[in-house]
């Protein structure tokens, strides 16, 4: 039986562990005393860099190594933590930060006097405002203890942290349109080059990380790299704190050891498919991830293993579908949702969406022909790689995913969709339109 | 509007008709609003940065983004009008039209869906009186423009999937019955689903299981 292994979730529920009395109690706060008393900013570095920290936000990057592209000397620097947690099916940095804060801004401090930044945003979604009253109490409290603001714990260090809320948009979790956002503006990305690392927040130097990535440095710094790497897989170290949802017996968050199979998530800790019904598609990174299939079950739950099966660990959010749920209509939800955030600035992704949603919408009313989804497939193909930002991939990888492994079941949508659909000068026409979809 | 409208009315603007930013003592700025708003730009190295915690205030204060409201921010932050409303257009959870003062916010994305929202949606719509096309494109107001029901993108509460967001507090599972709970509540004041509060929900891998020894040798992890 496969059970959890809880590094970032230990005590998250003991009572009253948002707050700092708490927190420091089990333990908090040593590892930022530890790294003002006894580690140099270098140090700090290293030990990120060697122990594998990739980012737990999407991309997968080194963290350490991220961190280490910012410039050194005199000069304004910023830490923007990543708490726009808006993918589709996660839900992990909410329960985070909502449960244990000031792992969280422990975390911050810590990585903020690695980078040499002395201001710290975290951008946290407007939708959860729940949490950011809770971190705005804990920000407060960690004021008030001296782990934050000028001079902390009588060193020369100065971290100011902001907890800055957003207002709705999912392109804000895109992290040069979050500073975009965070400067005050529209949330449209940036152009790369230049990387938010030499040019990010009004024009400095920036470290962009996740709420999860960060709650993991006060471990590292306690425990070393080499306890960090003992956990997980030799390209994945480390712990995962994973949302499992959709047709689940007991969807949530799990923390486990990356590497473990995929199953075991799934059907063990999550339950599984309600009724006894099998598993027909599942996304392993939230719905950006191309889709995988029952028979890519066991596979270990590792980035490299996601990767290499076409697909990627992303934010690691699962998402499964069992044989109730059509997957054209699946399609079309997706496509819908990237559809209306798309945030317009480049053509492809705009337009892209626009008319996969359309095209969709077409396969299942039945006006498609089988020849419309190679259509759809193109179109897909047209976005990859041609916009500022990874949005319009974002749709593109699952739905293309989705017509190349189930096309069977498109096809089949269309043969239904003509059967069913009205006849001229039918009156009850407008009725029959898939009405419960509520697709414009 | 028509091209042609369109058109002309483009070809009527003059650079010198724009709005500029306007005085404070043009402005009625309430001192509430004021402070707020104030106390936001303090916060940023850069007051620009305060437009959105400025939009939060307008809307806190009025209900809306109303235009009186977003000129009054520009007044205070010193820019334009024109600013604030491009920033208020481009963020879903800014309204720029009147809406009713309680929020139901019901998610519709695939985890919700799979579970039932459009059901969910639908009861919210039908126990409020608001219309259900409408609610699920935009946002709807009830008949008697108490509550606003919108069908909203993934709101990050799959675990408690079909869930809603009931004046920005989450909610879940909910089912049909819930839904016409909730309007009731909101309608007569009493708290909202206690037993239905995303903030009570426990882990879902349940108790602490037995630390697993490489854990629980480290005496002071972050948390542990």
């Amino acid at each position: 039986m496969a059970s959890e292994t809880r590094v970032l979730f230990r005590h998250v529920d003991e009572p009253g562990l948002a707050s700092i009395e708490t927190y420091r109690r089990l333990g908090g706060y040593r590892s930022l005393e530890r790294t003002l008393k006894e580690l140099e900013p270098d140090e700090l570095l290293t030990t990120l860099e060697e122990s594998g920290l990739r980012g737990r936000g999407g991309a997968g990057f080194s963290m350490g190594k991220k961190a280490s592209f910012l410039p050194r000397g005199d000069m304004d620097k910023f830490l923007c933590c990543n708490a726009d947690e808006s993918e589709p099916g996660t839900f992990k940095d909410r329960e985070l930060m909502q449960k244990n804060p000031h792992q969280l801004i422990e975390g911050i401090a810590i990585a903020a006097i690695a980078a040499g930044a002395g201001w710290a945003f975290i951008f946290i979604r407007g939708e959860y405002a729940e949490m950011g009253d809770v971190l705005d109490r804990a920000v407060e409290e960690a004021y008030g203890a001296g782990y934050l603001g000028e001079g902390i714990l009588g060193s020369a260090c100065r971290v100011e942290v902001v907890v800055h809320r957003g207002a709705g948009a999912y392109i804000c979790g895109e992290e040069t349109a979050l500073l975009d956002s965070l400067e005050g503006k529209r949330g449209n990305p940036r152009l790369k080059p230049p990387f938010p690392a030499i040019q990010g927040l009004y024009g400095g130097p920036t470290l962009i990380n996740n709420v999860e990535t960060l709650s993991n440095v006060p471990h590292i710094v306690a425990n070393g790299a080499d306890w960090f790497k003992g956990f997980g897989t030799e390209q994945s170290p480390g712990t995962k704190v994973v949302s499992v949802s959709g047709c689940v017996e007991r969807p949530g968050n799990y923390e486990v050891e990356l590497g473990i199979p995929s199953r075991e998530l799934i059907y063990e800790l999550a339950g599984g498919p309600p009724g006894g019904r099998e598993v027909k598609a599942w996304f392993p990174g939230g719905s950006s991830a191309p889709v995988l299939t029952a028979a890519e079950l066991d596979l270990p739950y590792s980035f490299e293993a996601m990767a290499d099966a076409g697909s990627m660990l992303g934010s690691g959010a699962i998402i499964v579908a069992d044989e109730s749920v059509s997957i054209p209509q699946l399609a079309l939800r997706t496509a819908r949702f990237y559809h209306h955030e798309s945030c317009g600035k480049c053509t492809p992704c705009r337009e892209g969406t626009n008319w996969t949603v359309k095209m969709l919408e077409r396969v299942i009313s039945g006006e498609a022909t089988p020849m419309d989804l190679d259509i759809v497939a193109s179109v897909q193909d047209n976005i990859i790689g041609n916009c500022l930002c990874v949005l319009g991939d974002s749709m593109a990888m699952p739905v293309g995913s989705m017509v190349k492994k189930f096309r069977d079941e498109f096809e089949a949508a269309i043969e239904a969709g003509k059967a069913s659909a009205p006849r001229p000068l039918d009156e009850s026409a407008a009725d029959t339109r898939p009405v419960a979809l509520g697709v414009s | 509007m028509t091209a042609g409208e369109r058109r002309r009315l483009v070809g009527s603007m003059r650079p010198e008709d724009a709005e500029r930013v306007p005085e404070l003592h043009e402005v009625d700025v309430p001192d509430d609003l004021r402070e707020r708003i104030q106390s936001a730009m303090s916060k940023y190295p850069q007051l620009r940065s305060a437009a959105i915690p400025a939009l939060w205030a307008v809307q806190r204060h009025y209900g809306w983004c109303t235009p009186e409201g977003m000129r009054q921010a520009a007044a205070v932050m010193g820019v334009t009008p024109a600013y604030l409303e491009s920033i208020a257009t481009f963020y879903d959870l800014f309204r720029t039209t009147p809406v009713g003062h309680r929020q139901v916010l019901v998610c519709h994305n695939i985890s919700c869906w799979m579970r039932g929202a459009d059901d969910l949606l639908r009861a919210f719509c039908e126990a409020a009186g608001a219309d259900p096309h409408a609610a699920d494109h935009g946002g709807a107001t009830s008949e008697d423009g108490e509550i606003f029901v919108k069908g909203f993108e993934c709101l990050g509460g799959c675990d408690v999937a079909p869930m809603a967001s009931i004046d920005e507090r989450y909610y879940g599972p909910l089912s049909p019955d819930d839904a016409r709970a909730a309007v009731e509540q909101l309608r007569s004041g009493a708290e909202v689903l206690p037993d239905r509060a995303l903030g009570k929900r426990q882990a879902a891998g349940g108790p602490e299981p037995e630390p697993d020894p490489r854990v629980a040798a480290t005496e002071a992890g972050g948390s542990g």
